[in-house]
């Protein structure tokens, strides 16, 4: 007779300590943070809305105390992904980097792979301008932001004002260059680590998640763009 | 032709090491890469300097022992080959070219270009197999196996073992070489009954040899001396996720 | 010496069976009071090594390469012969009997092929049981294909790697007795010396390759599984490790040499380039199911081979044997190469090859036919000589492949000293003259799988040993002999390295004991022969210390031992006054140029004993009995 001798949670330690089991921590969690993403794009595209208020409104509506539990929610289940998705990466990070005390003396690479090997380093800069741009529009410690009322930032005016600085304009820009290929890198490869690859559909797979990144990155990008020509003014 | 060589030269486990250069002149384009250092270590003992160590037994790419980079890529700069069959018409004359012995944790040099890929067989011991006692198997075609599984099982069965996946992968990761095996032995009905424990056997073993991981890069399927796709890496992943959550013995 | 060979007798059909019923057998509680040694990772030496261990003996295995995945079994391509008669045309055990001993040209032994038909049947079940990926039809049953020497289509294969996954599966089997401990296994280890004691195996004596350290194991039986000596030649398509060390050193403690004058060539090798040649690339033979040999009729003539018309073109094996075709066997599709090279009609540049023809098959079953049946053996070609055998014709020329002669053994595979077993292609037994395409894989397999583990038992149970440790006389004195030869060949000093000395024994073995030999060829190597090893231990320069890894001291060991063992094969040819399969005299032939051979005189082993080094070694003769084929002369017409 055949029983489950493991508890669930025993089980998940050691999923966990497992290199593809944490691969899988992290595609589930990249997973989350790319739908957070789309979000975010979609908050930030109403910024070009012939209705000046429409981005302000949206922010209100998320700011407004009722929607405070599902906001929380929301974030606290964003920062578990964050923070999963880091450890997993540093810690498969400093394993495989110890996989190979002394490096070559001259080592090529294979072109293709170049954003797959970056994935530190975008990820490692775009932690940190995430930790810029929450500082800069949600905290206000970059620079001041500015409320309508109480719960309701004028979002038009704290985005304007700020990417009329061509340093922070700049670092969004770079910022979301490489989320782009940390993006194109992470949605397929994602596919890989949970186990899915056909020789039709991951060469297709793989061009959809450069559009997707591209697209993601191009929209976003837009905005700094057009503050600095003078598109979008206040 | 001409080549100059910068080859890693170490007395043995414990020596530092070093490059050191060499100049092979009258190389000939038919010859092979091998053969090159063939020609290199007679020029050497006649010289009374001892010769270059270095791995190799068949010479037509299908044993596994050969291997070294060539500059920074593993078995040289053509496509689905080994050393051994690699031939000097890709090189011309005056190139340089820098050998050095695979580098991984779990594959210490024992001397100059030779390495101990025992971590390999270690890992094959802890579950690459099929258990069946000599004799006890019944007849060869009891078993059908659909032509495009069995011939799926052979491309993955036609790993060499040589360790070019683990010196090009950026984080020494033996992964497409286990995967290798595990998809070998998955897509075929003789493979199901041990198909999780081995999977989740091999995987731990890999762990413990001190490879690293796989971060789907890629490296090791650009190198691959018979081609295995990065395909096997996903089964390997699908098997794995399903052997730990499904799986009810300990 | 009498040598029995221990062959039952009575119909052929149950002789095995028979005989199996009569061998002693070793409970299960007692087979862990055993230890075995084997040497060599091979199909058979890693298919006995596994089996002996899931039986319940304590195995040690030895190889000299870094894996026992490497063994040079691995690198054949085309396939393994088994009576299965799956595709019903006509095929049986007894068929595959007939083929083998006709094919061997009536010198071997009829209970022992017969014996290698029967297994065959069980060799497939078990390796299909292992997960090796033979090929499949669409429906899922297993694929045949047709060989060299045989009408029927029995050979399995899986694409051009056949051996490759045999080893493998072989290996596993061997990886996982490893890894629950029944096996020992000792990579980088080199077998230098046999110990007996009272007359019998009972360990070997090894240099582990890192560390140079050398070391006694002992043990109540030693397997040798330790392939051919076809290095003899320097170029063949051995690997570049292989060698005949542990059954040379195993015959000067007394084991008999059998037949060590039949050698194979393989007619499909890819031809030399130049000086610098470290070794020959075969190409599987299944190419001949497909591909068509032919030469220009003219000599020397130089024209590219598309521009030669089909009238000016001689299919020669085709013209000689319309039956058979371009599928007759090795030696006789070898030696009809050399024969039109010799009259100065070869190709290439060195005029030292023949055409290998596909582009009538391409047009008759299109390229990706032709691309999945040999895409691999087409890359391999292209990616050796630089030329596209799709857009023009391969050249071919033969080359040394396989040594049928071997240690002798009887039916049970020991030697005549006793607790020496041997099998595979280091032992002499089921090929005779010639050996079939696709049974070598099926030989070593039979005789790992299935042979060893049930004959090893009767040893066993009916020998009582004596204790013995390492401090035994009999263990010092061949660590001594190992010792000393280590240090010889380190304090010679000479100017010629070990490689100067193989590449100059290869041409006179090639030259004159290769595929057609004389008299007075083979009297002029056995002249040259001693001179050269009294040279090469006078001269040779082997740099490094024996405490490390030292390929040239490893290479030196082996090149001693070939050029004592060149001595004897040519000595062998010499005594061997007819043809029979690889042994081509050209004093004995048809009138139609087709070996002839010499029943009366000749149908028996030659077993050598050794004497001494430079000394005569006595022959001693097994005869062979033939009551089921009966000896005529091989026709392929």
């Amino acid at each position: 007779m055949s029983a489950l001798a493991i508890s669930p949670l025993h089980r998940a330690a050691r999923f966990w300590e497992a290199p593809i089991g944490k691969k899988a921590v992290m595609a589930i969690t990249g997973l989350i943070l790319f739908g957070y993403v789309i979000g975010h794009l979609l908050g930030n595209l109403q910024i070009y809305s012939a209705d000046h208020q429409q981005i302000n409104r949206y922010a209100a509506f998320l700011h407004n105390p009722a929607n405070a539990i599902p906001l929380w929610v929301i974030r606290t289940a964003l920062l578990a992904a964050v923070i999963l998705h880091i450890v997993s990466a540093v810690q498969l990070w400093l394993q495989n980097r110890a996989a190979r005390p002394l490096g070559y003396k001259k080592k090529a690479d294979v072109p293709t792979s170049y954003a797959a090997r970056t994935m530190r380093w975008s990820g490692v800069i775009v932690g940190a301008f995430i930790v810029f741009h929450i500082l800069h529009l949600t905290v206000g410690s970059v620079l001041p932001v500015h409320e309508i009322a109480a719960n309701e930032p004028d979002v038009r005016y704290n985005v304007i004002t700020g990417f009329q600085n061509p340093l922070v304009a700049g670092f969004y820009i770079l910022a979301m260059i490489l989320l782009c290929m940390h993006l194109y890198h992470g949605l397929w490869s994602m596919f890989q680590s949970m186990g899915f690859s056909h020789p039709r559909y991951t060469p297709l797979l793989k061009k959809g998640a450069a559009l997707v990144a591209i697209l993601i990155a191009v929209g976003n990008i837009s905005i700094p763009i057009a503050v600095l020509t003078g598109f979008l003014t206040l | 032709m001409r080549i100059i060589l910068h080859i890693w030269r170490q007395r043995n486990a414990t020596d530092q090491g070093r490059m050191t250069r060499y100049e092979v002149p009258n190389v000939s384009e038919h010859m092979s890469f091998l053969e090159m250092l063939d020609v290199l270590n007679e020029d050497l003992i006649a010289k009374n300097e001892e010769p270059v160590a270095f791995d190799h037994d068949c010479r037509e790419g299908i044993c596994g022992m050969c291997g070294c980079m060539v500059n920074g890529v593993a078995h040289g700069p053509l496509p689905g080959t080994t050393l051994c069959q690699l031939h000097m018409r890709h090189f011309k004359d005056g190139d340089e070219l820098y050998l050095e012995p695979w580098r991984a944790r779990a594959f210490p040099v024992v001397k100059d270009l030779v390495v101990d890929r025992t971590a390999f067989d270690r890992l094959i011991a802890a579950g690459g197999f099929i258990s069946v006692s000599t004799g006890s198997a019944p007849d060869g075609n009891a078993m059908l196996v659909p032509k495009e599984k069995s011939e799926l099982s052979m491309d993955a069965a036609a790993c060499i073992g040589c360790g070019a996946c683990v010196a090009m992968c950026p984080n020494a990761s033996a992964s497409l070489f286990m995967a290798a095996k595990i998809a070998h032995l998955a897509l075929l009905p003789q493979g199901q009954p041990e198909r999780e424990r081995r999977v989740k056997a091999m995987v731990g073993q890999a762990g413990q040899e001190l490879f690293g991981s796989c971060t789907n890069i890629g490296e090791c399927e650009a190198v691959c001396p018979k081609e295995i796709k990065l395909e096997v890496i996903a089964r390997m992943n699908r098997d794995f996720l399903k052997a730990s959550w499904t799986g009810r013995e300990e | 010496m009498q040598l029995d060979s221990k062959c039952p007798t009575g119909p052929i059909e149950t002789r095995w069976e028979r005989h199996q019923f009569n061998l002693k057998l070793v409970n299960p509680a007692n087979k862990r009071k055993h230890t075995i040694i084997v040497v060599g990772s091979g199909l058979a030496g890693g298919a006995g090594a596994a089996t002996l261990a899931e039986l319940g003996y304590n195995v040690k295995c030895f190889c000299f390469q870094d894996s026992p995945r490497r063994a040079h079994s691995i690198a054949a391509q085309g396939g393994i012969n088994a009576a299965k008669n799956y595709h019903n045309d006509g095929d049986s055990v007894f068929r595959l009997f007939y083929d083998t001993v006709k094919g061997g040209d009536f010198r071997a032994r009829e209970s022992n092929v017969y014996r290698l038909a029967q297994i065959s049947l069980n060799i497939i079940d078990q390796c299909v049981g292992q997960g090796v990926p033979f090929a499949r039809e669409y429906s899922g049953y297993l694929d045949n294909r047709s060989f060299g020497g045989a009408q029927v289509s029995r050979t399995f294969y899986a694409r051009g790697q056949t051996g490759q996954q045999l080893l493998l599966g072989a290996y596993q089997a061997l990886e996982k007795q490893i890894g629950r401990g029944q096996v020992t296994m000792f990579p980088r280890t080199e077998m230098l010396d046999l110990i007996v004691i009272d007359g019998r195996a009972r360990g070997i004596v090894t240099r582990n390759l890192i560390t140079g350290k050398i070391e006694s194991h002992l043990a109540d039986a030693v397997v040798l599984g330790t392939g051919g000596y076809g290095n003899v030649y320097y170029l063949s398509t051995n690997a570049k490790g292989c060698n005949a060390t542990a059954i040379w050193r195993a015959h000067k403690r007394g084991a008999l040499f059998a037949n060590p004058c039949f050698t194979q060539i393989h007619p499909t090798c890819i031809p030399v380039s130049g000086e610098y040649q470290s070794k020959l690339t075969l190409m599987s033979e299944s190419l001949r199911n497909d591909g068509r040999v032919w030469v220009p009729l003219k000599k020397g003539d130089k024209r590219p081979p598309g521009q030669i018309p089909a009238a000016e073109r001689d299919y020669f094996l085709e013209r000689k044997y319309p039956s058979f075709g371009n599928l007759v066997p090795r030696d006789v599709a070898s030696r009809n190469a050399k024969q039109v090279c010799d009259e100065g009609r070869g190709v290439g540049e060195t005029g030292l090859a023949v055409y290998l023809d596909f582009a009538e098959s391409i047009e008759r079953l299109g390229a990706s036919v032709i691309k999945e049946r040999y895409g691999n053996l087409f890359d391999m070609y292209e990616r050796i000589t630089g030329e596209d055998p799709y857009k023009v014709p391969m050249r071919i020329f033969p080359a040394i492949h396989y040594t049928m002669g071997g240690l002798w053994v009887d039916y049970n595979l020991m030697s005549n000293v006793p607790g020496l077993y041997v099998t595979g292609e280091a032992n002499f037994s089921d090929h005779g003259a010639n050996r079939l395409g696709a049974s070598a894989l099926m030989q070593g397999l039979a005789d790992g799988y299935f042979v060893l583990p049930n004959t090893i038992n009767d040893y066993l149970a009916s020998t009582k040993l004596e204790k013995a440790d390492t401090s035994h006389a009999a263990v010092k004195e061949a660590e001594a002999n190992v010792n000393s030869i280590t240090q010889k060949l380190l304090a010679t000093k000479g100017t010629r390295s070990v490689d100067s000395y193989h590449r100059e024994l290869g041409k006179i073995m090639w030259e004159y004991c290769g595929m057609a030999r004389t008299a007075e060829g083979l009297k002029t190597a056995l002249s040259q022969i001693p001179g050269l090893r009294e040279q090469f231990w006078r001269d040779v320069k082997v740099l490094g210390t024996g405490e490390e890894l030292n390929q040239s001291l490893e290479k030196a060991g082996r090149v001693a031992d070939f050029l004592e063992l060149a001595e004897l094969l040519c000595l062998d040819a010499l005594e061997r006054n007819e043809s029979c399969g690889g042994h081509f005299r050209e004093e004995y032939q048809t009138p139609e140029g087709e070996a002839q051979r010499d029943d009366e005189n000749y149908s028996y082993a030659a077993a050598w004993e050794f004497r001494g080094v430079g000394l005569r070694p006595e022959l001693h003769k097994e005869p062979l009995t033939f009551e089921y084929v009966h000896p005529a002369q091989r026709s392929y017409k």
